[in-house]
């Protein structure tokens, strides 16, 4: 799932400064899920502004919806009436999110309300990680299901480094060294010779930017 | 206001059904005086209350809000009064920002059997909401 997190409130007002009819967007799917984005932060995100505004002496239309996936124009259709009666959308959905609605529809400023971090899962209670990094050449298979591009500080396709320091990272000691983590779950699954397979410099051009992805 | 023209606040009590509804309960039972300001509204946790129910609180016009749930350690649902307390600390957060002040949320943490307490909580959110006035937008 794509995590991100709320902007601060200061920076939102700051962004919606000149609009008077403003529609906060909810996406009911990964925003939702890290609970930056879905239809409960998109009540307490416009009551928020509502207050800030009335304290002000404002009186804007704050409009709430909340879609299923911000991604997919069919999921924007039902928004159509509403668009119409404002003058700028604040989006709690990912960086795709507000593009798809600005493609969507083009006439009307998207504002992004969330700071988009990176693809990854929860941890624990309040707590995601990144585990995904979308690089269009996946080795998962020969590094026990650990991803060293994107949990090694720093990338590294061949490891550990000298900087392991007992399963933690010199860069960061907080964080646990990929490679160590690699290294131990081979073993416990008995496939260590994977350990001493060679990888070759990553691909850079698998996934050429913007990336375009077309079923055969 | 009053006649005598001293600012009366309007201050919303989130209560848990299992203690401070009960200790409010216990203070009438008790003949203890406590202000008239505090409009109770029960809840079966404290750790129900949404940020958005307090916000919604303010929107509506309180001039306070608190949120009263189990002593520490004695939720009937385990964690509900943590969450709570976690809850309150970011509607505080939020309150600061849009120019109400976190002064006017408050959560406090009591017994079933606390029925003084629940007296002198309320008149403490009273005496705390007339220094601070009414609220901003009351009336906006």
């Amino acid at each position: 799932m794509i995590v991100a997190k709320q902007k601060d409130l200061e920076v939102i007002v700051g962004m919606l400064q000149g609009y008077e009819r403003i529609l906060v967007l909810g996406c009911g799917t990964c925003t939702a899920i890290c609970l930056t984005g879905g239809d409960r932060e998109v009540g307490i995100l416009a009551s928020s502004l509502r207050l800030a505004d009335k304290v002000s002496g404002k009186n804007r239309l704050l409009k709430e919806h909340t879609v299923e996936r911000q991604c997919e124009w069919e999921f924007l259709d039902e928004i159509n009436d509403q668009v119409k009666e404002v003058d700028a959308i604040l989006s709690l959905g990912c960086g795709v999110g507000v593009q798809a609605i600005s493609e969507r529809f083009p006439d009307i400023p998207v504002l992004p309300g969330l700071d988009t971090l990176f693809m990854g899962m929860p941890q624990e209670e309040s707590v995601w990680v990144e585990r995904c990094s979308g690089c269009g050449n996946c080795i998962l298979d020969k590094t026990a299901g650990i991803c060293p591009v994107t949990r090694c500080t720093k990338g590294l396709l061949n490891g550990p480094c000298g900087g392991t320091n007992n399963g933690k990272c010199e860069v960061d000691p907080e964080k646990d060294c990929a490679w160590t983590l690699i290294y131990q779950r081979l073993e416990k699954q008995g496939k260590l010779e994977l350990f001493d397979e060679y990888h070759p410099p990553r691909n850079f051009q698998a996934v050429v930017r913007p990336g375009r992805f077309t079923i055969k | 206001m009053t006649s005598e023209n001293q600012f009366e606040p309007e201050i919303i009590a989130f209560s848990c059904h299992y203690c401070a509804y009960a200790a409010a309960d216990l203070a009438g039972i008790m003949r203890l005086q406590y202000p008239t300001n505090i409009k109770l509204i029960k809840l079966p946790c404290s750790g129900t209350v949404d940020i958005l129910h307090i916000l919604n609180a303010f929107e509506q016009g309180a001039d306070g809000v608190f949120v009263a749930g189990c002593l520490r350690g004695g939720c009937h649902f385990v964690e509900g009064n943590n969450r709570a307390e976690r809850r309150i600390e970011r509607a505080k957060d939020i309150l600061d920002k849009v120019g109400l002040g976190k002064d006017r949320l408050e959560m406090f943490f009591m017994s079933s059997s606390e029925g003084p307490r629940f007296a002198e909580v309320a008149r403490e959110m009273t005496d705390r909401i007339r220094k601070l006035g009414p609220s901003p937008i009351r009336g906006v």
